[in-house]
């Protein structure tokens, strides 16, 4: 095994448990909550940087994706099968063994479809959804592809917002907590804070992983092919429809993931996680990331979403989004993240100082 | 080959062209511009479809096949304008070719098996053996797309051969090229011929199609007017027309 | 459906579908100099009209309108000097980065500026509840205002492109940049002049659509979409394409909440947009070269 690829993920996962171990002993536990909401956001972004920066392809209709997967889970597991126990689909559910029991937020005892069961659910209706309108989608290109996602986005908002089944403009709430196994669940109960940090942060990196091995591998020198030349790509055999579609259906599994396990930290799911500009969010932090940058996408996913998150920037949050984002353009626009970027910001530097040395010289 | 034909809008780029490339062989399709040699590649390549018209490459037709399909067949390509994947390495393009020779899917890609692990060990290996038989291995670390323009050709020269082809397209290799750079391309052609690749290449460059080529064949207006060996096509009066123009005839 | 209440629908379809497509003309402009997609052109309505309702109270309601236009093309221009020249790398995906944050921005400061409250301008004749008989369907005077706009503007800009050295220097870049350059034309102006003649364009609509759509400084993201749906639907950079486009667009949500509920007239019009683009990947009117040639 070679050592030194691992080597950023190992300062990944020691990142995760020196902040928790900090967090802990200052008694500031709170922390963790949004920094977990912020991994899971991140796992739709590190999907979405394989499908653009690699591929090449462009969506804005991701968090269309993360819907599904957050709306799935929510229907199915608030739905109390004991009051609906007499309808022969929910004593089909019980009697299959796919229900399971919680407490909820009062203390009572409900009985509710498995989150393992919502979450396959979720899968395969978003696996079944992105394969059928990737296939005449991914035939577009340029802006008339982003458009053609963005419209995929929209269609899916209004439904979320104007059906009754998906709550509406209140969304779906009281969700039960996602038992995983033994004690370990998904939920955003306090006591549970630092489990469910651990678990955010193994997803993440599990999804570093692997889509670092899959850009490393002949499939990811193929996502790459497509994006520098698709007709020169044909001509080496790559099947380039196919390839991206697979990991256009790859990032939706990833948005899927992350809806599904947030949807349940949170306890419930609201339409503005449907919202075209929630799908321009993310397309904004792959690009500030550095386009093809699985890390840079992470560290500036991480950071931007957690400092809105903790609200440090009261009303002006989306002002401060917008600035970081012509900044980034205007003056990293590889993204931070690059070794020439540190060597630009000291040149920089020192030109101000020259600056400002003349200036004094001039005045004095 | 067979009647193979296509026309854009009113005009018959590729008129019921019809020829035979013995394998083994290097065979060379020439004629002035706009004669429709790069259509008569796009063709047999896949890029575009016929409007009529067959392709079989050792007896299987491929006429209808799209491109990557094609070059499962064994048929791999160059560009005129050269088509590298430019912010890629020179040993990623050349591993690029190896794509058809190699199987692992997308799940056993980011799980690393073992068997894909041994895999890109061979794609890697086998990618820098052709760098090595073309003499650019001390480049394979750069990016494709900074190099200099006689090396992307040779890189792309590479990276078509890295598929191991039956028959290898070869669209004006030497255009652009200086003169040591062209030996250096005719050369390289010989050389892969003598592997067992069957070369079929369009080039202006006169001294360099009647040195290396054994059948030539000559395109003027999508139409074939010639076909012969070197010697018969340079004493050849319609193809020294439409070279010369009327009044030498 | 009576002929009165089709005709209603017609009216409805072609007033919304004009304001689509002097949004779309808006975007083909800039895309045309610079090959992106401005996406805070939303934002230009959406100043335009704020600026001429805060000015209204003061100065007659034509004076602030242009003034209001003036101010916008101004802030078109501060745009492509503060920013867009500025860009070190201005790839097509870095320039609509730039562009999403910069509408980002702009609904910021208009949020800080104008708060959340919902204005409008008065009626430009009349008031909310004049309305003109035609053929039995009642309307307000102000689509016939929106409609009558929407027609100088397109009748301007063809003048404008066809007639005079700079309408042409920026149709020379649309066909070819490089060539444009290589002729001696200034194509870093063009790019200026498009960011404030699409400003101004801007402007100009979103006060004339104020007092039907009413202004909020939110209200340019779903106009923006709509009109980047229209110019996609007729084919970027093809202004005849975002005339019919824009209508079509227009009709089909006119029609469709007749048959289903108001909350998927978005839904519906964006369906039809894809069942088309799987059809036409190039749009009605676009041309399958240009795709390829502007990608990301």
């Amino acid at each position: 095994m070679n050592m030194k690829k691992y080597t950023p993920v190992f300062c990944l996962i020691g990142a995760a448990v020196i902040f928790q171990i900090i967090t802990s002993v200052l008694n500031r536990e709170f922390y963790l909550t949004q920094l977990t909401m912020s991994a899971y956001y991140c796992l739709v972004i590190l999907g979405l940087t394989v499908l653009m920066g690699y591929a090449g392809q462009i969506s804005l209709g991701h968090a269309a994706f993360f819907a599904m997967g957050g709306y799935t889970t929510a229907v199915l597991t608030t739905w109390n099968l004991a009051a609906a126990q007499e309808g022969t689909l929910a004593r089909l559910v019980v009697q299959l063994g796919l229900s399971t029991a919680s407490t909820n937020a009062y203390g009572v005892e409900i009985r509710h479809i498995s989150p393992w069961v919502s979450l396959l659910v979720a899968l395969a209706i978003t696996v079944a959804v992105a394969f059928l309108i990737g296939i005449p989608i991914l035939k577009l290109k340029g802006h008339y592809l982003a458009m053609a996602t963005l419209g995929f986005g929209i269609i899916v908002y209004r439904i979320v917002l104007g059906s009754r089944i998906f709550g509406e403009a209140d969304g779906i709430s009281d969700l039960p907590p996602f038992r995983l196994f033994g004690p370990l669940y998904v939920s955003g109960d306090p006591a549970l804070r630092v489990q469910n940090f651990y678990i955010a942060a193994f997803l993440v990196v599990l999804a570093v992983v692997l889509l670092q091995n899959l850009i490393d591998s002949r499939m990811g020198r193929a996502l790459r092919s497509i994006h520098g030349s698709e007709e020169a790509a044909n001509a080496m055999g790559v099947n380039t429809a196919r390839y991206k579609l697979h990991v256009f259906v790859l990032s939706a599994v990833f948005a899927c993931i992350a809806g599904v396990f947030l949807t349940h930290f949170n306890g419930g799911v609201g339409p503005s996680e449907a919202d075209v500009m929630k799908s321009v969010t993310y397309v904004a932090i792959v690009a500030v990331g550095g386009m093809a940058n699985l890390w840079g996408a992470l560290a500036m996913g991480m950071a931007l979403n957690y400092l809105s998150l903790r609200g440090y920037f009261g009303s002006y949050d989306e002002f401060v989004f917008g600035g970081i984002l012509i900044v980034i353009m205007l003056f990293f626009p590889d993204g931070l993240l690059k070794k020439e970027n540190m060597r630009s910001l000291t040149e920089a530097a020192i030109r101000m100082k020259n600056k400002i040395w003349k200036r004094k010289n001039e005045l004095s | 080959m067979k009647q193979l034909s296509r026309s854009f809008g009113g005009l018959r780029a590729v008129d019921d062209v019809s020829f035979n490339v013995e394998k083994n062989s290097i065979t060379a399709v020439i004629g002035p511009n706009g004669a429709g040699k790069t259509t008569l590649f796009n063709l047999i390549s896949g890029a575009l479809a016929p409007d009529s018209g067959e392709a079989y490459i050792d007896g299987r037709p491929i006429h209808r096949l799209p491109p990557y399909r094609i070059a499962r067949h064994g048929i791999s390509r160059t560009f005129q304008n050269i088509k590298l994947f430019p912010h890629m390495t020179v040993l990623e393009n050349v591993m690029i070719g190896r794509h058809i020779r190699s199987r692992s899917g997308f799940l056993s890609a980011m799980l690393r098996l073992p068997g894909s692990r041994a895999e890109e060990q061979q794609i890697q290996e086998r990618s820098m053996e052709i760098l090595a038989l073309m003499g650019i291995e001390g480049i394979a670390g750069q990016e494709a797309g900074s190099l200099p323009f006689g090396k992307q050709r040779i890189v792309e020269f590479a990276r078509a051969l890295a598929t191991e082809p039956s028959l290898l397209l070869l669209d004006e290799p030497a255009a652009g090229l200086n003169m040591y750079e062209t030996a250096q391309v005719s050369e390289l052609i010989t050389k892969i011929r003598g592997r067992g690749v069957t070369v079929l290449v369009i080039e202006h460059d006169m001294s360099l199609v009647m040195n290396i080529s054994d059948m030539i064949v000559v395109l003027s207006s999508g139409k074939k007017i010639a076909e012969g060996l070197p010697s018969d096509i340079q004493k050849n009066r319609e193809v020294i027309r439409v070279y010369l123009g009327e009044d030498n005839a | 459906m009576s002929f009165e209440q089709l005709l209603q629908y017609l009216l409805s379809g072609v007033t919304n579908g004009s304001i689509y497509a002097i949004v779309a003309i808006g975007f083909n402009i800039i895309y045309n100099t610079t090959g992106i997609i401005n996406f805070a052109q939303g934002e230009f309505l959406m100043l335009g009209g704020m600026t001429a309702i805060s000015l209204s109270p003061y100065v007659p309601l034509p004076l602030a309108i242009l003034i209001a236009v003036i101010i916008t093309a101004m802030v078109g221009a501060v745009v492509d000097f503060l920013i867009i020249r500025r860009l070190k790398k201005p790839t097509v995906l870095n320039m609509v980065i730039v562009t999403i944050g910069l509408s980002i921005i702009i609904r910021e400061i208009a949020l800080h500026l104008w708060d959340e409250k919902v204005r409008s301008l008065p009626y430009f004749t009349g008031n909310e509840v004049t309305s003109i008989n035609i053929l039995g369907a009642y309307i307000s005077p102000q689509v016939l205002w929106v409609l009558g706009v929407s027609a100088v503007i397109v009748i301007f800009l063809g003048v404008f492109f066809k007639f005079t050295l700079t309408g042409r220097s920026m149709r020379a870049c649309a066909s070819n940049i490089t060539a444009a350059r290589l002729c001696g034309i200034n194509t870093r102006n063009m790019v200026t002049i498009s960011f404030m003649l699409s400003a101004a364009i801007g402007a100009l609509a979103g006060c004339v659509i104020s007092p039907i759509t009413q202004t909020q400084y939110d209200c340019g993201t779903s106009l923006a979409i709509k009109g980047f749906a229209v110019a996609i639907l007729g084919g970027l950079g093809n202004s005849t394409g975002a005339i019919i486009g824009g209508i079509t667009i227009g009709l089909l949500e006119a029609f469709s909440i007749s048959v289903l509920p108001l909350a998927y007239k978005d839904a519906i019009a964006i369906s039809i947009l894809l069942i088309i683009l799987f059809l036409r990947p190039s749009g009605l009117l676009g041309k399958k070269e240009a795709v390829e040639l502007k990608e990301f």
